[in-house]
């Protein structure tokens, strides 16, 4: 996906002369894979996208009538995307709760992922298997767990109205009445955050167990108190780990559908469920392809960010 | 062992991590302005803990340490006036070199200009001008050793701290570094305390060192104190090579000791604090043995044996000599010739001698 990447890929190939196709045959499964199961789908959605409807089928791209070769290229769906309100404040909406999302992922899993590096080396497997145990369970149930826990009398709910934490929310705007806390952004955020802060906790943790404590030691010695030594010395050091971590919190909550429709309401319409009505409710494949190619470019250009950033560091440590 | 007047004093300190063996027993040391002071010893042997308990990073279990008149307990490292070059230099990685430098001054919140200007001073102290920009692993091992004593000396601390400064370095490069090291040192005229396990780092770089061994300090005293007069079998045995020879005292003069060992009869011109009969060690170094094919006057200090191997070292030569009861005598020889004549080869008998002031009767 990112050229840095696969140039290196293939320098390195060309490098070992001896084991080059026992190498390239290794390398070239997950690529094929990624060929069959990921580019040619793509390309259909593309293709898909930019056609036009023919009361049950598509046109096809390229026409032969009367000796002309004609090409046509529908991008009114694209067009119609920017255009059509519905569709901009979905986006938006979908960024802003994926970002929202990452955020506190971060801000739970970092202390969590900090203190499990510096726990006893003896302590660290379990609490590791701690962090992974809730995969042993089927998501889909642990999501739906949460609407148990929320809904009125559920005891999450309770609690959080004996703290008046509801007077808050309502506040805020997040909950729509005090005690109310089902099917609506605080609930779908609790999901997302729920679901995916073991991904922020793993490559943070990685980052920050490999870290060479005497840094801090020498930090300490030229003056820095342990507050200040953290955010000079350990932040910027777990910069990969945080940037790994938000990568894969962000770019799957963009195109989430399973929490929203189950922890959402209407005020949460996130563009998994737009592109899901488009497909399965409007029969619309020219119009739902556009609006996942859309989805799809919004989650590479972070990737790409990500992966620039990843080729600079390999190179840095060189 | 602590008379209480210099500018470090380590009074009776004692570090008992509690895990059976104590790290560090019962040490005392005075430590003089603008010294050079090493710590030698082998691994284990406490000299690390004690240095991380002078920079704060171990709490002594009891005992005081006092720099410049103010007790050091219960002062966290950051607020120490000791900087520390660590071994491998923990450089921080993701800072340049200017930015590592800058690092303790900042801390300082020392103005802008000043801590440029303060950087830049260090840069051309080390010389290392060209390369602020630069990050860490952009360098090589030497030159990363040189910002790391630079950014140990951007703070002009009292008291500088060197954890086997040149451990990471090559042969070649770490006998360059020893003179370069000492003469920055010497120009800035900071007290230094240096951890090695090296002697010849601790023998070239230090004005003092202290031998350390299972916590105890078994002898404090300049390279040529420690070296030619050692007080313990340990410490003949760990600076440098040594013959031991195992004894008996048989004449004791005031002035002057014979031993009769094994192999040979000893004859001593020192006095010693022993009585007739009491069993001694007499240590000889191997460039105080002279070889030679034939037998030299006297009849003291001189052994007959035969060369088992012979080594040529260009400087030197060293010889094996089996002597008669099966010990085995290490000789060096300085090439100081060309080629000698009598020079014993490989497998003929030889004779070694050495004068009566080069051995030292040890006690302990």
């Amino acid at each position: 996906m990112s050229r840095p990447l696969v140039a290196s890929l293939f320098e390195r190939l060309r490098s070992f002369p001896v084991h080059r196709h026992g190498r390239a045959a290794v390398i070239g499964i997950p690529y094929a894979w990624l060929l069959v199961f990921f580019l040619l789908p793509f390309l259909i959605i593309l293709k898909i996208s930019v056609s036009e409807m023919e009361t049950v089928r598509f046109k096809d791209l390229l026409e032969l009538k009367d000796g002309l070769v004609t090409l046509t290229i529908n991008v009114g769906h694209y067009v119609s995307i920017f255009q059509d309100d519905l569709y901009v404040r979905t986006y938006v909406a979908s960024l802003k709760y994926a970002a929202v999302t990452t955020a506190w992922c971060l801000f739970i899993g970092y202390p969590f992922a900090y203190f499990m590096a510096r726990a006893k080396a003896a302590h660290q497997p379990a609490l590791l298997m701690l962090v992974m145990l809730p995969f042993w369970t089927s998501f889909l149930l642990r999501v739906y767990a949460w609407k148990g826990l929320l809904m009125e009398g559920g005891w999450v709910a309770r609690i959080l109205v004996a703290l008046g934490v509801d007077h808050l929310l309502v506040k805020a705007d997040l909950v729509p009445a005090l005690g109310k806390f089902m099917n609506t952004p605080f609930s779908l955020v609790i999901g997302m955050v729920y679901t995916y802060l073991p991904f922020m906790v793993l490559p943070l943790y990685a980052t920050l167990v490999k870290m060479d404590l005497r840094l801090l030691e020498a930090a300490a010695d030229l003056g820095a108190t342990p507050w200040v030594g953290f955010w000079k010395i350990t932040v910027p050091l777990s910069k990969a780990g945080i940037i790994a971590g938000s990568m894969l919190v962000f770019i799957p909550c963009i195109g989430e559908f399973v929490i929203p429709e189950l922890l959402g309401g209407p005020r949460t319409l996130m563009i998994g469920r737009v592109l899901w009505d488009e497909f399965f409710s409007n029969n619309d494949w020219p119009m739902a392809s556009s609006v996942a190619a859309v989805v799809i470019l919004l989650i590479i250009v972070p990737l790409t960010i990500f992966n620039r950033y990843q080729a600079e560091a390999t190179e840095a440590r060189r | 062992m602590s008379s209480g007047s210099g500018y470090l004093q380590i009074h009776d300190v004692v570090k008992d991590f509690g895990s059976g063996s104590i790290a560090v027993n019962h040490v005392g040391l005075d430590i003089a302005k603008g010294e050079i002071f090493a710590l030698l010893g082998p691994s284990g042997c406490g000299k690390t803990t004690l240095l991380r308990m002078l920079a704060g990073f171990e709490t002594p279990t009891s005992g005081r340490i006092v720099l410049d008149g103010q007790d050091l307990a219960g002062l966290p490292p950051y607020l120490r006036p000791i900087n520390m070059m660590f071994q491998s230099y923990a450089l921080f990685p993701h800072l340049s070199v200017w930015d590592n430098i800058a690092f303790g001054l900042r801390r300082d919140g020392l103005p802008r200009a000043q801590v440029a200007e303060r950087v830049e001073a260090m840069l051309k102290l080390v010389q290392l001008g060209k390369f602020g920009k630069r990050k860490p692993h952009q360098l090589s091992g030497g030159q990363q050793q040189r910002v790391a004593l630079a950014r140990s000396l951007a703070k002009r601390p009292q008291l500088l701290l060197l954890d086997e400064p040149l451990g990471a370095l090559d042969k070649k490069l770490r006998e360059e570094t020893q003179v370069e090291l000492v003469n920055i040192i010497h120009e800035v005229g900071v007290t230094c305390v240096m951890v090695t396990h090296d002697q010849d780092e601790a023998m070239t770089m230090a004005s003092r060192i202290a031998v350390m061994s299972e916590g105890h300090i078994l002898q404090v005293g300049t390279p040529g104190e420690i070296y030619e007069t050692p007080a313990s079998r340990f410490v003949a045995d760990f600076i440098g090579n040594v013959n031991l020879m195992d004894g008996k005292v048989v004449v004791d003069e005031p002035d002057s000791v014979e031993v009769e060992c094994a192999a040979c009869r000893h004859h001593v011109g020192h006095g010693i604090t022993g009585t007739l009969g009491m069993p001694v060690t007499v240590a000889v170094r191997p460039e105080k043995i002279r070889l030679s094919v034939s037998r030299p006057d006297g009849s003291t200090n001189v052994v007959q044996g035969t060369v088992r191997d012979k080594s040529y070292f260009g400087r030197f030569t060293l010889y094996h000599l089996v002597l008669p009861g099966g010990q085995v005598l290490t000789v060096s020889e300085t090439n100081v010739e060309r080629h000698r004549e009598d020079a014993p080869e490989a497998g003929q008998a030889a004779w070694a001698t050495w004068s009566p002031t080069s051995q030292v009767v040890l006690t302990q």
